[in-house]
């Protein structure tokens, strides 16, 4: 795969310093054009738009369920379809299916590399898929057989050309979107392994993504190291739309409920709601308290509620429309670095470097 | 107070490469988790750290008299919490929260109970740790320093270390054999230059040593949450200048208009959100009771709720596999046996689960269902002949010749539209769904006794495996495309997928 490098026009005859200033001053006034542009349509704030809805209560959540199983710091997890049963990843190179419902360990796989930094379930519940380290995403068929040994019917199917940050099913178990430290993301088919669109574009490593829910589900977003959020369409390859208003590293993008906009979570301590249509940045939810980075942000079901887990152990909960924090929960006895709202949205899951995982309701 | 006892420079010698494989260090900057630069919050850190070491505004700090020796600038732990509470005006649970940070980070560190790496609301005692020693510094916490360290505490006093130190300090000495003479002299220059430092400056360089080796290198129970690390990256300007220019072109929306459909988004959906409106009979999560995902599966009768969301648009509707079956019933219902132009409901949606068959299914099915899906849809004279518009249809056929997975693309956002836009709305007005609507259940909200609860708790049901759901399903649709004419298209492509 190939990566982004300085544009071939050092080789020409023009001296290089020359030509990369042009541009640089060239990219200067579009951008600002491209401000322009936006602020043209920007007739109303978020927070205006939402003093017309109600403020939300009081909220008691609490912490549900404690798995405890990993033996070292829990990197990633997801939800099956099921609404209860969750797939979760570890430092130590182990891939745990639970039933958080029960707390019952299901399956347990040992990946040969360490750091799994990425894990998925499949929509139809029957695999999952994880990496990491090896640079692979890899899936797993589940059986109901115990006994059977997982890793033996493991299946190779994403190459990445250094770590794989995250990986995620389509709308079935046959292709997986993956994301890699080599600043690129892929779509694959699972049953031949086969590379079938590859997106670049991101100049550092791409650390998350998400598909859209829409009706269409063509188009995924993906945040990296170089502070950007970008929109992709599946079909073509091409990044649609780029947000760069972070500070720092994005490490988690989440589409919101109606496919219409995505939040974002940064090292800069700050989470971030894009809006697609306007083409804007529309709300950022930030304290002067809140110094950490976020390590993973989710929507509840009717993306009023954005959760944040943050790498001062706490999770923060915002009004996505009126801009403020609804209420803080501590818990884990470290940084939190996974958060996943269930599918039917009735709790939210956080995997933390305390080697646990927690379901909060 | 800076000491500079910073390690000599090292030899440069090549590693051998199986020290590289137990670092997890490769050639190009790793910026997995371990390797992140935290620099940006960091630096938000030490600014107020700064701020509260300031002479008159700052924490007060006084001398203490620790066993032997009188440590100056020691502070409390509930001076500390004052000094964050007046500062940032939040609530003590974060204000306790940011002070342990401090501490985790290594910015404070404790005097007493050197171990436990928590800001305490008491008079507990700490210092702030001098910046040579901060996270941020240029200088990674190497083992070799780590190993120079405890080999001069085992200098200073045999057996001094702990049972963890002592166990870094053997797997150490293992793999760094090759340098262990380096590691050794260096741990007696320190410990040299150390002796000659006068005690008190000496006692509070051990605290401040002792303190950053706590944070980097944190007892085997305890978790530690210092990485460091940094590089940079560069742009392909020129790709970023045609980017910013169709960006510019691109059409957008005014703010009210799509601000207004988030909000609107938001109210729709908010009874049936249920960390805003309780869901009924219970939230499974809080009373161990499974009844709400039992009465949310694919079953006959479904809640009043569930069948309120179907209306809100045909994408949940469809979304929801027991809403697409009463979608099916009423297209059986209304239009079996009618003229062509409305028996095109019917073979919409069945050309639009074909296409998405297509769409996600596995490479090597490709040609097979594009093959299949032109002879029921989109032939002429098909059996289930698809009715849209002239171009679109010509477009698709000449796709087919080359079949790839969005072959379909166009035709079937077309025929998504006009399902959404007609057959969606007769659906809602329609008898079937005014029928199930009043058959609908209306759970009554669980009231369980705290004895009722702690039963739950024990008796927590086991449901049943995704597999064997989903292998279920699988005979479903088998036994639907046999039961059915003409032939069920989506059954069949699932067949092709799962022959492969």
């Amino acid at each position: 795969m190939r990566s982004p490098r300085v544009p071939e026009m050092a080789t020409q005859e023009v001296q290089p310093n020359e030509t990369l200033t042009h541009l640089k001053t060239e990219s200067d006034t579009l951008k600002t054009k491209l401000e322009e542009e936006r602020a043209k349509l920007h007739d109303v704030e978020l927070h205006q738009v939402a003093e017309k809805v109600d403020g939300l209560g009081q909220f008691i959540m609490k912490t549900r369920r404690t798995l405890k199983g990993h033996g070292n710091k829990v990197l990633c997890m997801d939800w099956c379809k099921d609404k209860r049963r969750i797939v979760s990843s570890s430092q130590d190179g182990k891939v745990i299916v639970w039933d958080a419902f029960t707390t019952n360990k299901e399956h347990a796989v040992t990946m040969p590399c360490t750091w799994v930094m990425a894990c998925a379930y499949a929509p139809s519940g029957c695999a999952v898929a994880c990496g990491g380290l090896d640079n692979k995403c890899s899936v797993y068929p589940l059986s109901l057989d115990k006994n059977e040994n997982l890793a033996a019917k493991k299946k190779s199917v994403a190459m990445h050309t250094n770590y794989l940050s995250a990986c995620s099913f389509t709308n079935s178990d046959m292709q997986i979107l993956t994301s890699s430290g080599d600043g690129t993301c892929a779509l694959w088919d699972v049953e031949s392994g086969q590379l079938l669109q590859s997106f670049h574009g991101h100049a550092a490593d791409v650390l998350c993504l998400d598909l859209a829910p829409s009706e269409t589900g063509n188009t995924f977003v993906s945040g990296g190291c170089d502070k950007k959020a970008n929109v992709w369409d599946m079909r073509s390859g091409q990044c649609i739309q780029s947000f760069e208003t972070h500070e720092s590293d994005i490490n988690s993008v989440r589409y919101y409920p109606s496919g219409d906009a995505f939040a974002s979570g940064s090292d800069d301590a700050t989470c971030r709601l894009y809006d697609l249509r306007a083409d804007r940045e529309v709300a950022i939810y930030s304290k002067e308290s809140i110094i950490f980075g976020v390590s993973s942000v989710d929507f509840s079901l009717s993306g009023r509620l954005l959760f944040g887990g943050y790498n001062d152990y706490t999770i923060n909960v915002w009004d996505v429309l009126k801009g403020t924090r609804v209420s803080i929960l501590f818990g884990h006895e470290n940084r939190v670095s996974t958060l996943r709202v269930s599918p039917d949205g009735t709790a939210f899951c956080t995997g933390s470097w305390d080697h646990t995982l927690r379901v909060w309701a | 107070m800076r000491i500079c006892l910073r390690k000599v420079d090292l030899p440069l010698s090549p590693a051998p490469i199986s020290i590289c494989r137990m670092t997890i260090r490769t050639a190009r900057p790793n910026r997995g988790q371990h390797f992140r630069p935290r620099t940006h919050c960091l630096n938000k850190l030490e600014s107020i750290v700064v701020e509260m070491q300031d002479p008159k505004s700052g924490v007060k700090g006084s001398e203490q008299k620790l066993n032997v020796s009188t440590i100056p600038h020691v502070i409390t732990g509930k001076d500390v919490i004052a000094w964050i509470t007046n500062k940032m005006k939040t609530t003590p649970e974060e204000v306790q929260a940011f002070g342990t940070m401090l501490v985790a980070y290594g910015y404070i560190y404790p005097l007493q109970n050197h171990k436990k790496l928590v800001l305490c609301n008491d008079s507990s005692l700490y210092r702030f740790q001098t910046p040579y020693f901060w996270p941020t510094q240029k200088w990674v916490a190497e083992d070799s320093d780590y190993a120079i360290y405890l080999a001069k505490r085992n200098i200073r006093k045999k057996g001094m270390l702990e049972a963890y130190e002592q166990a870094h300090y053997s797997h150490l000495h293992d793999w760094l054999n090759h340098k262990w003479d380096f590691i050794v002299m260096q741990a007696t220059e320190q410990y040299k230059a150390g002796k000659e430092r006068n005690k008190p400056d000496r006692v509070v360089f051990d605290c401040q040593e002792r303190a950053y080796w706590i944070v980097s290198r944190p007892p085997v129970s305890e978790h530690c949450c210092v990485k460091s690390n940094d590089p940079n990256e560069s742009i392909t300007t020129i790709s970023t200048n045609i980017f910013y220019q169709q960006a510019i072109m691109r059409s957008k929306v005014k703010s009210s208009v799509s601000l207004g459909a988030l909000t609107k988004y938001v109210t729709t959906y908010k009874n049936h959100d249920p960390f805003l409106a309780p869901c009924l009979p219970s939230n499974p999560w809080q009373t161990d009771h499974d009844a709400y995902w039992t009465c949310n599966t694919r079953i006959d009768v479904p809640t009043k709720m569930r069948v309120e969301r179907w209306s809100f648009s045909l994408f949940e509707l469809l979304s929801d596999l027991r809403g697409r079956d009463d979608f099916k019933v009423f297209l059986k219902k209304e239009f079996s046996g009618m003229p062509p132009h409305l028996m095109r409901h019917l073979s919409n949606l069945a050309f639009w689960e074909a296409a998405e068959e297509l769409k996600w299914g596995t490479a090597s099915s490709m040609t097979s269902k594009a093959e299949t899906i032109f002879k029921t849809f989109l032939a002429p004279g098909a059996p289930r002949w698809i009715n849209i518009d002239g171009r679109t249809m010509g477009l698709t056929v000449k796709g087919l010749d080359h079949p790839h997975r969005y072959v379909l693309e166009a035709a079937q956002t077309h025929v998504f539209l006009l399902m959404k836009k007609d057959t969606f709305f007769r659906y809602l007005k329609s008898p079937v769904y005014k029928d199930t609507q009043k058959n609908a259940l209306s759970p009554a909200p669980h009231n369980f006794s705290p004895a009722q609860l702690e039963q739950n708790a024990q008796n927590r049901s086991l449901g049943v495996h995704p597999v064997i759901v989903w292998q279920q399903e699988e005979e479903e649709k088998a036994k639907a495309a046999a039961a059915s004419a003409p032939v069920d298209v989506k059954a069949m492509m699932s067949k092709i997928d799962r022959k492969k």
